[in-house]
């Protein structure tokens, strides 16, 4: 045979194979989101409070507006009621707790299971988050609007650009939170108390990320620090997208494409020593 | 050439240590002691494919830590195993598609959902078209008696059809090998007896090589020609389960119905009294005396019946398991 033609050949095949492999996954996929999904929305009533225990950012709404009604801040009370909705909007949609499941199946020897079928584990939990945005889109969509029902002044209509880019960041900043906290999860392996090192981050993630106060009334030393830390954009950036305030745009999708490289390797590296580490305690 | 190969394989992992009340909690707090636990201590056997084993041994023998080597879910300490030609621990996907693992004492079936849509997700994950997915659901379905159970919530069905559903999950990708812990554990005796017949139909009708725990010595005595024995980590026996009997009780069971009652202590004389109510009498002779001890019983004693059997497998296999060594 001509070399060009085994060349060809080869060629053939690795696009076969390709093709297979693509065909699978988005098998794979349908099914996760879609089973995961009835899952979700067993639950109702569960599901409305889940979206209302994401109300922090509406309490802190009216603390803000009140003080920037008696001092002087770089946001207008108007501003700060449209950030804050903004900040409640992506939380509802970036809201992460994978760190208790994944603990609760180390722990349990529930992992045994995922453990044992081809497909890592990490898209079963990833698979599980993200068609919960989609049950939860229904009761967060209602409070936003009552929330703009019992305060029009407020309301407003992001542009298209902003309103398009804000949903691809708001993707974003929840896949990294996601990565950030899966990371953490690994530690389920050796500490099976992983969920306590979370409750620390969580402290920097309140600070940092704009849910308790938008980074512009921030000293600018500490602003300048935050905007290189990946807790900013995992709140703050889409939030002020969707609101319309000035963002660096490509330094925020650089710095967010650097921590996800980051905890993308270190996941990894974890993950492997992590299996050594396993027990399959109580299975 | 074996399709499980296992050598020298052990497994041992640290325990902490706490002693009682405050100060053994502070000392616990500030200064932690592990104690290292052999689990499994250098286990060799092999399986030939198509084979059904029984793994017996006492709680916390070893048999299921041996299971999770073999399944990849826990890295050996030291030893070699071999899976269908794989190094189980590598977890490679080829591996994983010719193995599966039932635990009876946990699930993998979603508990809010009908069985139905973890079976989805199975079939998507192993590779399974649409139509392969019907096909075998409806054939496994059919051997296990689950017609019209998959669409109702797992949380609504009965242990004995949760199990079977849990089987068919576990089976669903055609697995060439199967470990089974505990897989009739909690069920009644219909749904035990029909585990069993699914079982032995699965292995000869796909040729798949099972290896078996059970408490319940019905599931050996049924399924098992084979059987291994571990005790305190360590393989005692591998062979026929009729060897099992020879080799741990090298003893008859006699039956004896005498003409008028004796006392116990008289009885005792001739063997190991298991039981003496009015005339009846059961005694555990060891086998090179038995013609020579039931000599004696029909010269001294005025015996209307006599009878010579093997112990029951139960009793011998809960005796081995205690004791773990040979009578």
């Amino acid at each position: 045979m001509k070399p060009h033609r085994i060349q060809q050949q080869t060629s053939d095949l690795s696009g076969r194979a390709t093709l297979m492999g693509l065909q699978r996954a988005r098998r794979i996929a349908h099914a996760l989101l879609s089973v995961y999904y009835a899952y979700m929305v067993e639950y109702r009533a569960e599901l409305v409070l889940w979206a209302l225990s994401g109300s922090l950012p509406i309490i802190l709404m009216g603390v803000w507006i009140q003080a920037a009604q008696t001092g002087q801040f770089a946001l207008s009370p108007l501003e700060f009621a449209r950030y804050f909705i903004a900040a409640f909007t992506v939380r509802q949609f970036s809201v992460v707790w994978v760190i208790w499941e994944f603990e609760r199946e180390v722990v349990e020897g529930k992992l045994s299971f995922r453990l044992l079928q081809p497909l890592n584990p990490i898209w079963h939990h990833f698979a599980s988050h993200f068609a919960e945005r989609f049950a939860r889109l229904p009761f967060a969509v209602f409070l936003i609007a009552l929330f703009f029902g019992l305060y029009p002044q407020a309301f407003w209509l992001p542009s298209w650009e902003n309103g398009v880019m804000a949903l691809i960041i708001t993707f974003l900043a929840f896949a990294l939170r996601f990565l950030m906290q899966y990371t953490l999860a690994m530690f389920a392996f050796w500490t099976e108390r992983a969920t306590a090192i979370e409750q620390f981050s969580f402290l920097f993630y309140l600070f940092l990320s704009g849910l308790i106060a938008p980074l512009e009334v921030f000293p600018p030393a500490v602003r300048a620090i935050a905007l290189w830390t990946p807790f900013p954009y995992l709140i703050h950036f889409p939030a002020s997208l969707l609101v319309g305030l000035p963002v660096d745009l490509g330094r925020g999708l650089l710095v967010m494409l650097g921590w996800s490289i980051l905890f993308w390797g270190l996941y990894r590296w974890l993950w492997r020593r992590g299996l050594r580490q396993y027990s399959g305690m109580g299975a | 050439m074996a399709i499980i190969s296992v050598h020298n394989l052990s497994k041992v992992y640290p325990v902490a240590i706490k002693e009682p009340g405050l100060a053994g909690t502070l000392r616990h707090f500030w200064q932690r002691r592990y104690h290292q636990i052999r689990a499994v201590q250098d286990v060799s056997f092999n399986i030939e494919a198509g084979e059904i084993v029984g793994f017996l041994g006492a709680n916390g023998a070893g048999k299921t830590t041996t299971l999770k080597m073999l399944t990849g879910l826990i890295h050996p300490s030291g030893g070699q195993a071999q899976v269908a030609g794989h190094i189980p621990f590598q977890r490679k996907a080829a591996f994983l598609q010719k193995i599966t693992l039932v635990m009876g004492q946990k699930q993998q079936l979603i508990w809010d959902l009908p069985a139905m849509d973890s079976l989805r997700i199975n079939a998507a994950v192993y590779g399974l078209s649409d139509r392969a997915l019907e096909q075998r659901v409806g054939e496994l379905g059919e051997m296990l008696g689950l017609s019209g159970k998959l669409l109702q919530p797992v949380r609504k069905l009965s242990l004995g059809e949760r199990m079977k559903a849990e089987l068919l999950a576990a089976l669903l990708h055609q697995p060439q090998i199967l470990f089974l812990d505990e897989p009739t554990i909690g069920l009644d005796v219909n749904a035990q007896v029909s585990v069993r017949e699914f079982l032995r139909e699965y292995n000869q009708r796909y040729q798949a090589t099972v290896l078996l725990t059970s408490h319940y010595m019905a599931d050996i005595t049924a399924l098992c020609p084979r059987v291994l024995v571990i005790h305190q980590g360590s393989l005692i026996y591998d062979g026929s389960l009729e060897g099992l009997v020879d080799q741990f009780a090298p003893c008859r069971e006699v039956k004896v119905e005498l003409a008028s009652p004796y006392p116990v202590a008289k009885l005792a004389a001739y063997g190991d009294v298991q039981a003496a109510e009015g005339r009846s009498a059961r005694f555990l002779v060891p086998q090179e005396a038995l013609t020579q001890t039931v000599g004696r019983i029909l010269a001294e004693l005025e015996v209307l019946d006599l009878a010579v059997t093997e112990p029951p497998i139960e009793q011998v296999i809960g005796q081995v398991l205690q004791g773990g060594t040979p009578r």
